[in-house]
């Protein structure tokens, strides 16, 4: 496939990349392994040894394992919802980032699901879920959702994919033979031809609209695990929507750090401009308001109607010798600080932006944690138990070391795929790009009949 | 009878076969059932349906007599006992904290010290109010939160209105104890401890007997004790009559010692049910803690340290 000029230089500025796993990628790479093998050595303990090595106990059931499945589906949120909305209206700016957004997707979709498993007493009877479906049970819901969602995102990043492996296809890289097959594979064919394009785009189109629907319905789903048990601070009705609204949130926060960390690694400054992180930063603030407007309201309402469980509950958040000093992190940390760095225009910097969203990322990610454990602690029933642990949950080393291993896998899946495909998609930049330039056309009868 | 003679006899055979090996199931019970009585010589065959569905052909001598007795078929223990609807009173008025219920239930179903499927919690219900003993287990309610979030149908509710658990499907998940609001229900958090005889027990939902590393567990009635017409081991164990279990078709519950109307039970003694507001509808009632046998210190004052540290923030006057 002939370049045109813009294609071209972003082609160039990207060759190496992902002709070459450098030394420092090696060193990374070896990294989360080791990470990784940690994490499977606990999981071998956990299987071995039964569950009993977590800090889970029959008052709390659910611990770090939940939480981390609700961040990891809650970033892949970037993909799914930012990149889909942009594309429904063919904004112009998301095309370098749009990648980045769907790779998360892909990636968190495949780590989350991970850590439910983690929670399942008996993983040798996983099929039962199948064997044995019950459609009453939010957990059917979620398998159908995600598994549902899973394909979709994965089909949405493939179709934007395919015009750029046949240009790896075609561009003589250097590369090893088996990695100039897979291109080939992967391009299924694609020459460019009008037909092509078109399936192409309205493939795109149909699941770029799929695919927002069919997000907001995980989201939900996995909140309405908790919503519908008879528990405070869980059975609230406006759970789903808050969830699903946290999780843009912090998926665009996350895309805002890849963004910044893709950046910096393969320089790219001239693509990834400010003016994405900016503009990203807006859509930040946005969400960041409205969650802190669900939060706010979650909050008041079980404060104000006191009643005795969701005041027990919300005696426990908001005292500092329990969750008081997380909670005010997550707030602030989680609502005020993005807002207000986005808001005011001084510190509007891409790297200030960066630094809010990492926070932000951090603090969604120990609100879900207040979501599930404090809950879990406070039963309708006293608990009247000796037993430390059963009334109090601190997770040990197995569920931290897992909690690494999968924050390791998703950056190692990051680096792998970030070797194997470009990070700022070729083809998107077509047609009428840029300014005033003349647009070069792709299209020539004899690229067809060069096979 | 192996499969070949099966495939070799018609179809007709085989179904007139399967007929007369389920009544014969059914008037046992099961393989391992009660049939001491009709105990046969050495090599008599006795054709069975077994609790997988299949024929075989057992030596009765192999009939043993077990004391968890009738392992029903999964299907059966599905099912539950026809007419029945089992109902349990609490009268709280009587319970002094003997815990005798307790541990009778730990040894019945092979349960260790830490595994409460009954437990006793002392309940105040306000500030100023009175404490009292409130020995609570499953509330087999009719509208159970937990069989509704369960994924796998590991957790059912059967006609007889008991709540049950099968082990061998259960994937651990936990979500039914996350939604039962009365923690009722506990988990296998590792390879529990068994003697190895319980161990190769036939396992049936209606004993949960071998418990399982990974599976939940809970109270189930005694359902295997209730097709033999006895009472669950905490009723029998309860030196107070605390427990009254019964059929509510029947209208009758029993303590062990009295045998009584439930109707007229419930309406004399105003009984209530735990968190009505729920909406669970439990098939447990309570009768109110109204002129008491016992002050509420006798059932505190003799207990081991460590059972005794549960209650003392609520003995000493602090609130919960």
């Amino acid at each position: 496939m002939e370049l045109n000029k813009y294609q071209q230089e972003i082609f160039d500025l990207q060759k190496p990349t992902i002709e070459k796993y450098g030394k420092k990628t090696w060193g990374w790479t070896i990294f989360y392994l080791l990470w990784i093998g940690l994490g499977g050595y606990a999981l071998y303990l956990q299987i071995v040894k039964g569950h009993e090595i977590t800090g889970m106990r029959d008052n709390v059931v659910w611990g770090l394992y939940i939480a981390n499945f609700i961040f990891f589906i809650g970033i892949s949120y970037a993909g799914a919802v930012i990149s889909g909305i942009l594309h429904i209206l063919k904004v112009e700016w998301r095309k370098p980032i749009i990648r980045i957004a769907e790779m998360i997707t892909v990636i968190s979709t495949i780590i989350g699901p991970i850590f439910i498993l983690l929670c399942i007493g008996r993983l040798d009877r996983l099929h039962h879920l199948f064997l044995y479906p019950r459609l009453q049970s939010p957990i059917t819901w979620d398998v159908l959702a995600i598994l549902t969602y899973f394909t979709g995102s994965a089909i949405f990043l493939y179709l934007a994919l395919i015009k750029d492996f046949a240009i790896y296809r075609d561009a003589k890289l250097d590369i090893p033979k088996w990695k100039q097959k897979m291109y080939k594979i992967l391009a299924i064919g694609y020459r460019g031809t009008p037909s092509q394009k078109k399936h192409i785009s309205v493939s795109m189109n149909l699941m770029a609209i799929m695919i927002v629907p069919l997000a907001i319905i995980v989201h939900s789903v996995l909140s309405w695990i908790f919503g519908m048990t008879l528990r405070p601070g869980w059975h609230s009705t406006i759970f789903g929507p808050y969830f699903v609204l946290a999780a843009i949130y912090s998926g665009t926060g996350v895309l805002i750090m890849a963004m910044w960390a893709y950046r910096k690694m393969y320089n790219l400054k001239s693509y990834l401009e400010d003016k994405h992180f900016i503009y990203l930063g807006y859509i930040m603030m946005i969400l960041g308001a409205a969650y802190g407007y669900f939060t706010f309201s979650e909050y008041l309402t079980d404060w104000y109607g006191s009643e005795k469980w969701d005041n027990e509950l919300i005696s426990k958040l908001f005292n500092p010798a329990q969750y008081g000093w997380w909670f005010l992190f997550a707030n602030l940390a989680g609502i005020v600080l993005p807002i207000a760095i986005v808001a005011i225009p001084k510190t509007r910097t891409p790297n200030l932006i960066t630094i809010a969203s990492f926070f932000m990322v951090i603090a969604l990610w120990v609100k879900r944690y207040l979501i599930i454990v404090p809950t879990l602690e406070s039963p309708l029933l006293p608990m009247q138990d000796t037993r430390q642990e059963f009334v109090k949950y601190s997770a040990t080393w197995v569920e931290w070391a897992l909690t690494f291993a999968g924050i390791a896998t998703f950056f190692l899946f990051f680096t792998m795929m970030s070797k194997f495909i470009t990070i700022i998609p070729i083809s998107e930049f077509g047609d009428k790009e840029k300014k005033g330039e003349p647009v070069i056309d792709v299209q020539k009868e004899k690229d067809i009949v060069t096979v | 009878m192996n499969n070949d003679e099966i495939n070799n006899k018609g179809r007709r055979d085989f179904i007139k076969t399967a007929a007369v090996a389920t009544i014969a199931a059914t008037a046992c019970g099961s393989i391992a059932c009660s049939c001491s009585s009709k105990k046969a010589a050495v090599g008599e065959k006795v054709r069975l349906l077994s609790p997988e569905g299949e024929i075989v052909e057992i030596d009765s001598a192999y009939l043993n007599h077990q004391e968890h007795m009738a392992i029903v078929s999964k299907l059966e223990a599905r099912e539950g006992i026809a007419g029945k609807r089992f109902v349990m009173v609490v009268d709280l008025s009587r319970c002094k904290n003997a815990r005798k219920c307790v541990t009778a239930c730990q040894k019945w179903h092979y349960r260790s010290e830490d595994k409460e499927w009954l437990s006793v919690k002392l309940m105040k219900d306000s500030d100023k109010g009175a404490p009292y003993w409130f020995p609570k287990q499953c509330f087999h309610c009719d509208n159970p939160p937990c069989v509704k979030v369960c994924p796998v149908d590991a957790t059912f509710k059967r006609q007889d209105g008991l709540v049950l658990i099968d082990n061998e499907r259960c994937i651990g998940c936990k979500f039914c104890m996350a939604a039962c609001p009365y923690s009722t229900r506990v988990f296998n958090w590792d390879e529990p401890e068994l003697p190895l005889d319980i161990l190769k027990q036939q396992y049936s939902p209606e004993t949960g007997i071998p418990a399982k590393v990974g599976t939940v567990e809970k109270c189930d009635f005694c359902p295997d004790r209730a097709r033999e017409g006895l009472l669950p081991p905490c009723v029998e164990a309860c030196p107070n009559g605390v427990f009254y279990f019964g059929d509510e078709n029947e209208d009758t519950v029993s303590n062990g010692d009295e045998t009584v109307s439930f109707k007229q039970l419930i309406k004399d003694r105003a009984a209530y049910r735990f968190q009505e507001e729920l909406g669970t509808k439990p098939r447990v009632y309570y009768l109110p803690p109204k002129d008491r046998q016992f002050p509420v210190e006798r059932g505190y004052e003799d207990l081991p340290e460590n059972i005794k540290e549960r209650y003392k923030d609520v003995m000493e006057g602090k609130s919960e």
